[in-house]
């Protein structure tokens, strides 16, 4: 076997390497694939992003250089020196990747992570608005408790998709106020929103990208979100967890006032019941 | 006993055949013919993630249950991908990877007759027959295959009023998953008892090639693993069918009616098929980083760079895997306290891998690389692993995660460790073992032809799945342009697309290849590629029983480029002279 005349496809290798490398790392960075970050957390989630793209974009570059030099050194037949190695030596060798991954890898789980981590599931402050998103094939209710500050009582039975969505009953007092939207979440800006997440059925994901937000919501269980919105608009919820055939279309949309926008739009508001 | 004394009746000995090298070309075959299925049906959901507003008459016209007037019907994309997934991840990748060369080469590796039960092991391959059938056939049935997902996820998954797929497809998909599991449970069993009983003289553990090593990591994972899903699976049968409640709580309501469970909770079956989920997808990518370290010693002439730091690095791997699975549910509302736990001790693996990483590139420092088309495999299987292994990063950081979470990001990232990583793999064994399988030589051209058209649109295409996941694409949704947020970014999914249409496509060159040198191919002698491992020391190919005479071993797998020697190799049966021992590779 002639090494030699190899070199024309060694060549083309290293050249294509180096290329899905480049590539790769310059299409992460060519532009800001993720959306706007209008939540308190969402600056922290996209640091966390950027810590890894720069610490393992910098790891590929380096495991690519080694990779095309060698294959350039050694791929052309020529007379190498002894390529053995001591036990010894190998193992001091795999404490470069031992540290260096540990390093970088627990870095950013507890200290680029574990801080925003704590934001999202840490304590809810006292004033936080308490709102319940219910998720059901393939919409999202909506449920505020109204003027009481309650939320009312509901059962599965009273469920009816059009005229009583949330399944509130009405022999419950707290029940009358409370106001209940259909694939509509209205927040003021700047307050924490603690959201609580019920299925009526399947698994669904109560997912706001803007926010970076992505709670599962598993029926049987009362789950909890917690989020800051900062920048006042409207944002999409989508579904993350698959829930039947129309899972791709379970969109909604958070509308995100300023403060006295929503007072405004909280007054006009009548309870689903009255 | 002499080796030419096999069975010499046609059933017995190509069909229910008990040689391990008949058994593995067996599950290799099959895993072929699957593999034009699960490809088939991806490029079926590319289509409909790229235009997904288009009709297809033609494709409607061919596929009648699957497209309506031309369109795909939402429950039909559901199942494509339910079944795209099974049958590339259980059907093809475990068969040809672990099933298929793990079958074939440990005998041939450790220097046995065959496997310790080979009656068990035609059994494992004829259990799994019936298996593909149910699991083909269920898409014709009335409602469709099973669509909830490759990973089956209850309530969805137990209640036929929930999904179209749910109702006999599912059954159908629950029992050929437990078929496979008996079959994947008896394999991984015979091979754990014929690396630790069977070894012929001399082949110490630490003489062992490193993908015996890995297919040994790999079948202890599986029959730790395995059992759970069968538990989650017999379960969910259960629920669907004998009215209990483990997956399911009260208060469901379905089509105005409120069910009658109460009770369960389907977190207990997310636990279950992640405890065999994540070591299951080790089990499939370790084999092909043995097979690359083997593959790069026998065509880069020199011993593997840390023969044992590789394997403490796999024992590492397989402990910690068994105690991670809880990545894959960071947002599933589990206590916050335990996510940090789990994203803690999972990005920890990425310190096992990436010594394996490392060692890979410098096992080519200072060799004399020799361009096979094996070679070219291996050498890409190592760059994917970079992109996929620090992708895995990304999603073990539970901070991140939380955003990327079930996005396209996850895709990509699974289509480089368990797409590209075993596919490469399952490439580099094939034209690598091809002469010792079938006595003849693959053609080098066309093999290098497949490599060059393969590598870049299937790196491309995949990575690019990385970008659209941190655009907020998420997985699993019929038509990604459903969402706003999402539209400006759809020009991509068309990229992908095509990127991987012509990814498909290279595939035929090997499909061709393949059957075309069963019977063309060169005629390949003993020790075509100069190896220093047992197998080149069989005929090619393989007689039954391997050898007439038992090889004795004297030194470990990767003597190569030793001075003195006239081959510049030590094989491993060759008995020592009293030329000094090599450091590097040695044993002890």
């Amino acid at each position: 076997m002639n090494e030699r005349r190899q070199t024309p496809e060694i060549v083309a290798l290293v050249l294509l390497f180096l290329a899905i490398t480049v590539i790769t790392v310059a299409g992460f960075a060519a532009r800001d694939w993720l959306p706007v970050a209008a939540s308190e957390h969402a600056e922290g989630v996209d640091g966390v992003i950027r810590y890894l793209l720069l610490t393992t974009g910098a790891i590929l570059l380096i495991g690519t250089l080694a990779l095309v030099a060698f294959v350039w050194q050694y791929g052309q037949g020529r007379p190498t020196k002894s390529p053995r190695t001591s036990a010894k030596t190998e193992r001091w060798w795999s404490l470069v990747p031992v540290l260096g991954m540990a390093l970088i890898a627990e870095a950013g789980v507890l200290l680029k992570g574990l801080p925003v981590w704590d934001q999202v599931y840490g304590e809810v402050p006292e004033d936080a608005l308490l709102v319940e998103v219910t998720g059901k094939q393939f919409e999202w209710i909506v449920r505020y408790p109204g003027p009481d500050g309650a939320f009312g009582r509901t059962d599965p039975a009273l469920v009816d998709g059009q005229r009583n969505p949330a399944g509130l009953d009405s022999d419950d007092p707290a029940a009358r106020d409370d106001l209940v939207f259909r694939n509509v979440l209205h927040l003021p800006v700047g307050r924490t929103a603690n959201v609580r997440l019920r299925s009526l059925d399947v698994l669904h994901s109560f997912t706001v990208p803007a926010f970076r937000v992505k709670q599962d919501v598993v029926p049987g269980i009362v789950g909890r979100t917690v989020f800051v919105p900062t920048i006042p608009g409207e944002y999409e919820i989508a579904c993350a967890e698959l829930c039947g055939m129309g899972h791709y279309q379970m969109n909604g949309r958070v509308v995100v006032h300023t403060e006295a926008e929503y007072e405004a739009w909280v007054a006009n508001q009548t309870g689903w019941l009255e | 006993m002499s080796a030419t004394h096999g069975p010499q009746g046609f059933w017995t000995r190509y069909v229910f055949s008990t040689d391990h090298k008949t058994i593995g070309k067996q599950y290799l075959i099959t895993a072929i013919v699957m593999a034009l299925f699960g490809v088939a049906w991806s490029i079926l959901i590319r289509l409909q993630l790229a235009w997904p507003d288009a009709t297809w008459p033609l494709l409607g016209g061919l596929m009648p249950n699957l497209y309506e007037s031309g369109v795909l019907l939402p429950e039909r994309y559901l199942s494509l991908v339910t079944m795209h997934g099974t049958i590339m991840i259980f059907f093809v990748i475990s068969f040809a990877l672990l099933s298929g060369f793990g079958n074939f080469i440990i005998p041939l590796h450790i220097g046995a007759r065959d496997m310790a039960y080979p009656v068990l092991n035609m059994l494992s391959y004829w259990t799994i027959v019936p298996a593909c059938f149910l699991m083909l056939g269920s898409f014709f049935v009335p409602d469709g295959a099973a669509g909830g997902g490759w990973t089956v996820y209850p309530p969805l998954s137990a209640l036929p009023e929930a999904l179209p797929g749910s109702g006999l497809g599912q059954t159908l998909w629950l029992l050929a998953m437990a078929l496979f599991i008996v079959s994947f449970t008896m394999g991984s069993l015979n091979f754990i008892t014929t690396i630790f009983n069977c070894r012929t003289k001399g082949m110490h553990m630490r003489r062992m090639p490193l993908t015996v090593w890995t297919l040994l990591v790999s079948s202890i994972l599986a029959i730790i693993a395995f059992p759970a899903l069968t538990a989650a699976a017999i379960m969910l049968l259960f629920d669907r069918h004998g009215g209990t409640s483990f997956f399911l709580p009260e208060g469901m309501v379905l089509g105005g009616q409120v069910l009658a469970y109460e009770g369960g909770t389907p977190l207990l079956f997310q636990h279950l098929f992640w405890f065999l989920g994540h070591p299951e997808v080790y089990v499939l990518a370790l084999p092909a980083l043995g097979i690359a370290f083997d593959v790069s010693a026998t065509f880069g002439r020199r011993p593997v760079f840390g023969y044992r730091t590789s394997v403490w690095a796999l024992i590492v791997i397989a402990f910690l895997s068994m105690i991670v699975w809880g990545h894959h549910m960071f947002t599933s509302g589990m206590n916050p306290y335990l996510g940090e736990y789990f994203s803690i001790v999972t990005v920890a693996i990425t310190v096992p891998f990436a010594v394996l990483g490392m060692n890979l590139i410098a096992s080519l420092w200072r060799s004399r690389i020799r361009l096979t088309s094996a070679m070219l495999f291996a050498l890409g299987l190592i760059a994917a692993i970079g992109i996929g292994g620090l992708g895995g990063l990304w999603l073990g950081t539970a901070t991140s995660d939380m955003y990327l979470h079930d996005s396209y990001f996850v895709v990509g990232h699974f289509h480089f460790m368990i797409g590209t990583v075993t596919g490469f793999g399952i490439f580099a064994a094939t034209y690598y073992w091809f002469p010792k399988m079938f006595g003849r030589f693959m053609s080098e051209k066309l093999g290098k032809l497949h490599f060059w058209l393969t590598l870049l649109p299937l790196f491309l295409g995949f990575v690019a799945m990385h970008y659209l996941g941190l655009a907020g694409h998420l997985r699993r949704v019929y038509d990604p342009t459903a969402y706003e947020y999402a539209v400006p970014t759809q020009g991509l999914n068309v990229f992908i697309t095509f990127a991987l249409f012509i990814a498909a496509a290279a595939q035929l060159v090997f499909l061709f290849n393949f059957f075309w040198s069963l019977r063309r191919g060169r005629r390949a002698e003993e020790n075509p590629w100069e190896g220093a491992t047992l197998e080149w020391t069989a005929p090619s190919p393989a007689p039954h029983l391997n050898w007439d005479v038992l090889p004795v071993v004297y030194r470990g797998p990767y003597e190569y480029r030793v001075e003195g020697r006239p081959d510049g190799y030590w094989p491993q049966t060759e008995p020592l002279a009293v030329a000094a021992t090599p450091v590097g590779a040695r044993e002890g």
